[in-house]
This record gives structure tokens, sequence and C-alpha cells, in this order.
């Protein structure tokens, strides 16, 4: 083969390996966990110069609004330049623990990454992410497993404080939607070591709910990962 | 080539003879060839499915109840935001196993008939000669816990061949249907050697993926666990071998 052919096979390849052309996505996402709830999730697809976070990189100022306080407006509005097609809060509202939201996402040519996005609550930053999948061309139905991120923008204190707690740079957790959470704890830590997003190390709790380090009931507010499947199904 | 152009002759021979063998019947009109007497159906034996199932505890403390494995055409063990089976809850929280292996659904199933300790390995072979029940199950509880339970549920079979293997690496679940207290008495295994099955239902009731055990040296003080019996997903690894 000659230089020519060898770059038409690998084009050729690149093409079929994923998906350029547009494509018809049913999205499945389901919580898996017991007791962490997800906040209107953002769901795209978009070319390989876009991302909504990538590991070891600090944190866009969209994505850490979306990490500490569940806001996508951001995350919407930076991939809509970007040209993706996005289904913002296919779920309308939060997705409990171990519930599931279906939705559907026509891409258009050149969205070949599939990105997913939604803060876990009750954390300070912690959030579920699904970075630039790589849409299969062909038919059929795939599982992805999603982790647990920490966008490294806030100390993970572990005091809810209400709403306040979710504007961006402000500390403390703004909620615990399973109506589970503790109060006047002195707070777990005050610093952040990794700046950068990475996985997040797990919540630690306390099991004093009226006092402690923590307001986070520790049986209750962990996780393993993964904390939420996906399944794409390509049409 | 070389193959190719050798097999053409051959496959034209046939061709030829074929259409000599036709044209001798079709030519003569008064042809009237003999009956050939339908032999009578040979009974073949059934069609047996046979897997080979190699179970390893990836655990650092946490023995594993005996394993149901089953293999059923429609059911499920378990849903994710379902409320469990009293089969699904009396394996998660007491290891017995044979509400789950006795399921209405059920066409056949296995088990290692022991405990399976950490670090340790199980085969078992699971076999029917239903075509339909190509969906494998497994579960099994971590007797160490309240009720935590590790497996796989409706792994579709029906595309193996014979030899053909699969490989997974299940997480850990909560059967939801027992609060994880870890307080003595409520954990069966060694760690505490406490209650199994209750059926009160004193947790969320649905099934989910386990948040893990705190243990005392964790931050609960009331834990009958210690760091020991701390695990992480996947706690499992599970081989399939298609032997027939």
């Amino acid at each position: 083969m000659n230089n020519k052919q060898l770059l038409a096979a690998s084009i050729l390849s690149a093409f079929a390996a994923t998906g350029a052309q547009a494509q018809d996505l049913n999205i499945s996402i389901t919580n898996l966990t017991q007791g962490i709830h997800f906040t209107p999730l953002i769901v795209a697809a978009h070319n390989g110069d876009a991302s909504m976070f990538s590991v070891a990189t600090t944190a866009s100022t969209e994505l850490q609004a979306m990490a500490e306080g569940g806001d996508i407006s951001g995350l919407d509005t930076m991939l809509m330049a970007a040209s993706a097609d996005i289904q913002a809060n296919p779920g309308a509202g939060l997705l409990a623990p171990a519930a599931n939201v279906e939705t559907m996402l026509t891409t258009t040519d050149g969205n070949m990454y599939l990105s997913i996005t939604a803060m876990m609550l009750p954390t300070n930053d912690g959030f579920v992410g699904l970075d630039s999948w790589a849409i299969p061309s062909e038919a059929g139905t795939y599982t992805i497993w999603l982790n647990a991120y920490d966008a490294g923008t806030e100390a993970n204190d572990e005091m809810i404080v209400g709403g306040a707690g979710g504007a961006p740079g402000t500390p403390g957790i703004p909620a615990a939607p399973g109506g589970n959470g503790g109060t006047n704890g002195t707070g777990v830590s005050d610093s952040q070591f990794n700046t950068n997003i990475h996985i997040h190390r797990g919540a630690l709790g306390d099991d004093d709910m009226a006092a402690g380090n923590s307001d986070l009931d520790n049986r209750v507010h962990r996780w393993l990962n993964p904390v939420a499947k996906v399944t794409v199904t390509v049409q | 080539m070389l193959h190719f152009k050798r097999l053409a002759p051959i496959a034209l021979a046939g061709f030829l003879t074929a259409c000599g063998g036709s044209s001798s019947t079709n030519g003569d009109p008064n042809a009237n060839p003999m009956p050939v007497p339908t032999p009578d159906p040979v009974p073949t034996p059934a069609m047996e499915y046979q897997y080979q199932v190699t179970v390893t505890n990836l655990t650092n403390s946490q023995p594993l109840s005996p394993l149901a494995l089953v293999l059923h055409e429609t059911g499920q063990v378990w849903q994710i935001g379902q409320s469990a089976s009293t089969m699904l809850e009396n394996l998660a929280e007491s290891g017995d196993n044979s509400g789950v292996m006795g399921a209405d659904f059920v066409v056949s199933s296995a088990s290692n008939d022991g405990i399976l300790l950490p670090g340790m390995s199980a085969e078992v072979m699971i076999m029917t000669t239903d075509m339909m029940a190509s969906n494998f199950s497994l579960a099994t509880m971590l007797v160490n816990t309240n009720d935590a339970f590790t497996g796989l549920n409706a792994i579709d079979l029906s595309m193996m061949e014979v030899g053909g293997m699969m490989m997974f690496k299940p997480g850990v679940y909560d059967a939801g249907t027992e609060g994880n207290t870890e307080m003595p008495g409520t954990i069966p295994g060694p760690a505490d050697g406490g209650e199994g099955l209750n059926v009160a239902r004193d947790d969320v009731d649905f099934v989910a993926m386990h948040p893990g055990v705190v243990t005392a040296d964790d931050g609960l003080s009331s834990s009958v666990l210690t760091g020991e019996h701390k695990f992480d997903n996947p706690a499992l690894s599970v081989k399939i071998m298609r032997m027939q």
C-alpha cells in the first residue's frame, strides 16, 4: 500500500468504528446508588473538539456550576456553541436513588462522542460523568458504567448549608434531597488537595446526625463505583 | 487463488452431475419413480446445553453463601429500583439460596453447596436441554453484611458457541430489605453470628448497588464489623464456558 491508500484505509476504519453520520440513539440512564440523588442530567453528542470535562484538568466554570450546585445552564450554552446535540434535564428534575430515565438523542454529522454529567447530592462537588464516549456506528445496544468524579473546585467539608452552598465558590452542600442529612457538623475538610478533576474518594460521613465532623450519614451517603449504568441503543 | 483454481473444476463437476440427474426424470413424462418410503425419524437425543461456571471470591474477608446458579428463559433475579423478591431477600439476609434456585421461572439450577471463602474459587456445572433457557443468573450473599449480595442477572448465553467463554466482574448489590446498621446480632456471618432472615423491611425496599460497609474502624461506632470486612467493586470474578 502506498501512503494514499493507507490514509484512505485509516479514514475508512475511523468512520467504521464510530458514528460520523447522523444517528438515532436511545439512552437509558440508571442511578445505581442506594442513597445519592442526581441533579438534572445533561446528555450531549458532540465533536472531538468539545467536552464537558477531562480528568486531570481544571474544571471549567460551567462544569463547576454543575458540580457544586447542579446548574447545567452554563454547560448547555457551551455545548450549543459547539453545535452539540443536547438533551438537558431529560428526567425533569432529580433522578432518585435506583431510578431510571430514558431519552432520545438524534446526532448530527460529526457529533461522534457522547458525554453525560450530573451533580451527586449530597456532595460538595461530586458528579457522575461520562466523557467523550465514541458512539459506535454499528446498530446495537451498548452498556457503559459511570464513575463518580470530584470537580476539584470545593473542599469536601460535608456540611449541609442550604441553597447558598450550591453557588460556585461557596463552601458546603446545598441539600440532601433524601431528607436524611444531619446538622451541626464541624467540617471534614477545609481544603482541596487535588484541584483537578479526579475520581471521587467517596464521602466519609459519620454516625452522629446532630454533631460530628460530617452532616452526612456514613451508612447512607457513601457509594462505591460504578454509580450509574448507561445503556445506549444505536438504531 | 491456487486453492480456488483447484476447487473450481470439482464444483463444476458437481453441478453437471446434478443437472444430469434431474434431466433423466424430467425428460420422460411417463417416468414413474418408485416411491421411496420415508424412514421413521430416528429420535435424536435432546441437545444438552452445558456450562462450566468458575466463581472466585475477590473480597478480603467476606465469605460467600452457597451459590445460586440458575438458567431461565424469562424472569429476573433482581432489578435495580425494584423491590426485592422474598426469595432474594432470604438469600441476601441469611444466605439461603433455596428460594432463588426454586423460583417459578427457573428451568435448571446448580450450586457449589458450600461457603466460598475469600480468595477461593468454585467450579460448578449447570446444564439444560431447554434451548430457550439461555438466560444465566447467579446470586450469593456477602455473609458479613446485613443484606449485601453479588452475582449476575439474566445474562444472555444464547449466542455462545461450544468452547466459547464469557468473563464478568460483578459488583456488590444491596437488597434494600434490611437497614445497614451493622449492629451486633444482625449479621449472620462469622463476624457476628447474628440473625439471618428478618421479614420486616426496614430499609429503602428497592435493590441498588451497595454503598459499602462502614465498620467500627471507619466511623460507625455501633458496628460489629472491622476494617477487615470492607470491600470494593468488583467482589467476584465469574468465568462461564460452554462445554456442550
